[in-house]
């Protein structure tokens, strides 16, 4: 329980200094609907059936906008040298882990929440769809669970911004083609038995991943 | 209460700490002074279980470094030239947050009193980016003696602060000395300080033992009752000197 205390603790906290700020969500949001506006232009002139494209063009505007909240998320703990306030409480150091990935996972959802019904109407397609919204959540899971790992890396590099998409990219290409052709398999209307290996596949990604993170977060932050 | 023995700390080919002994003992107040680059940030990141150390070991509250670091951390409070504190939470929130996560009883009581204490309870709301640099260091301390710690590790906590600053930190910290050094009773009675600074006169007088530390290696050491200003002043002066002749005769061969 006392580890759960403190992973909430940590959530609280930058929830609260999002709220103040609003800089993460801003940007992502903002990022995000220039994305797929300026696709949905795009492909109005060109493409015929933006169903096949719909699924990378939706994966894409969630990964680019989860790099610009990941990038930001352990600089604001280096400012000040708050990652070590952190790091010098009496706390398994895997909960900081939890407390920051869970914080993500909240502020990707957040903006993934106000993106997809403006992607469906842009889009002409429904997305609202019990299996999709699965798709979406073991996505971002997989994404902000490795993610802050290499946040938490990157930040202590002095080219942090450009750190992070070539150390988190290579590792996340499995789970991002595993949602891209299961969100592309609901799209074209198959049913859930014909997508099942893709989402057992995110499912697996989510649970080694989150594995790994557990386990190595504590070398990644002690020098 | 802090037994270190033979520590090495190297980064690469650069060796920060060459075989460091020192002991603290509880309820002392030691002062270690030294030249940029000696070391001292190096080793209090050591004993605050924030850096690993190459070699050596490091019992701090009688619980080794290698093996048993969240009870050290429990024992321990830092106060660095760094405030280690949310700008965009307010004095109050800061101490909040902290508090939860060293799972600090009745904590609201413990932040009233403690931001009383360092004399910012008129500014409990405000956001820690809007206060003076010297009212973030003593809300930094505040920071640093939330969970009540045994040991108090001090980096440079006069660092960028005007005179005036110095002054208020300097009488918080009178307060939190041990009541020999003039501190207030029953508080710090048994509170052991380690705390490392470039200002002699700052560091000595609050002090019951001071040490030098010279490129990674403690080079003097004198108790309160054996030590004047001037002549510890003068042992500084004659390692920082020996110290820059051999790096000048290691660089000229």
């Amino acid at each position: 329980m006392s580890f759960l205390r403190k992973v909430l603790a940590i959530v609280q906290k930058d929830v609260a200094v999002e709220l103040r700020t609003r800089e993460m969500l801003s940007s992502m949001f903002v990022f995000s609907l220039l994305v797929i506006v300026i696709f949905s232009f795009a492909f109005e002139l060109r493409v015929e059936n933006v169903r096949e494209v719909a699924p990378g063009v939706l994966w894409v505007t969630f990964v680019f906008a989860g790099m610009l909240g990941l990038s930001r998320s352990f600089v604001l703990e280096k400012d000040k040298g708050c990652l070590e306030g952190l790091l010098l409480c009496p706390v398994d150091r895997s909960a900081i882990y939890f407390g920051k990935m869970l914080g993500n996972v909240i502020f990707m959802t957040i903006v993934e929440a106000i993106i997809l019904p403006i992607f469906s109407i842009l889009f002409n397609i429904f997305l609202f769809q019990p299996v999709l919204l699965l798709i979406v959540v073991l996505g971002t899971l997989g994404f902000a669970g490795v993610g802050t790992l290499f946040s938490a890396m990157a930040v202590h590099t002095r080219s942090r911004e450009v750190m992070l998409p070539i150390l988190l990219f290579p590792v996340v290409v499995p789970a991002m083609i595993a949602a891209v052709k299961a969100t592309g398999g609901i799209l074209d209307g198959q049913p859930f038995s014909e997508i099942a290996h893709w989402v057992r596949l995110l499912a697996v990604f989510d649970v080694v991943f989150l594995a790994i993170s557990f386990m190595t977060f504590d070398y990644v932050v002690e020098e | 209460m802090i037994e270190v023995r033979g520590l090495v700390k190297s980064f690469g080919s650069k060796v920060a700490l060459e075989g460091v002994d020192l002991d603290v003992a509880e309820g002392e107040f030691l002062t270690l002074v030294g030249p940029n680059g000696a070391g001292k940030t190096t080793l209090i990141r050591i004993l605050a279980t924030l850096t690993r150390p190459t070699g050596g070991s490091v019992r701090v509250a009688g619980y080794d470094l290698a093996g048993q670091g969240a009870e050290i951390r429990r024992r321990i409070g830092l106060a660095s030239h760094q405030t280690l504190l949310y700008g965009d939470l307010s004095a109050e929130e800061n101490l909040r947050f902290y508090g939860r996560m060293y799972e600090v009883p009745e904590l609201e009581e413990r932040i009233t009193a403690l931001l009383q204490r360092v004399g910012l309870e008129h500014r409990r709301h405000d956001l820690v980016r809007t206060l003076s640099r010297g009212m973030q260091q003593r809300l930094s301390l505040a920071r640093a003696l939330l969970h009540d710690p045994a040991i108090l590790l001090l980096d440079e906590p006069y660092t960028g602060l005007d005179q005036q600053a110095v002054e208020v930190l300097r009488e918080v910290l009178v307060a939190l000395a041990p009541p020999k050094l003039g501190g207030m009773k029953g508080g710090a009675k048994s509170r052991t300080v380690l705390m490392t600074t470039h200002n002699l006169e700052r560091g000595l007088e609050l002090c019951d033992r001071a040490a030098i530390l010279v490129n990674g290696r403690l080079v003097h050491q004198a108790d309160k009752s054996d030590l004047d200003v001037v002549s510890f002043t003068q042992a500084y002066r004659r390692h920082l000197h020996v110290s820059r002749f051999t790096f000048d005769v290691g660089v000229g061969r």
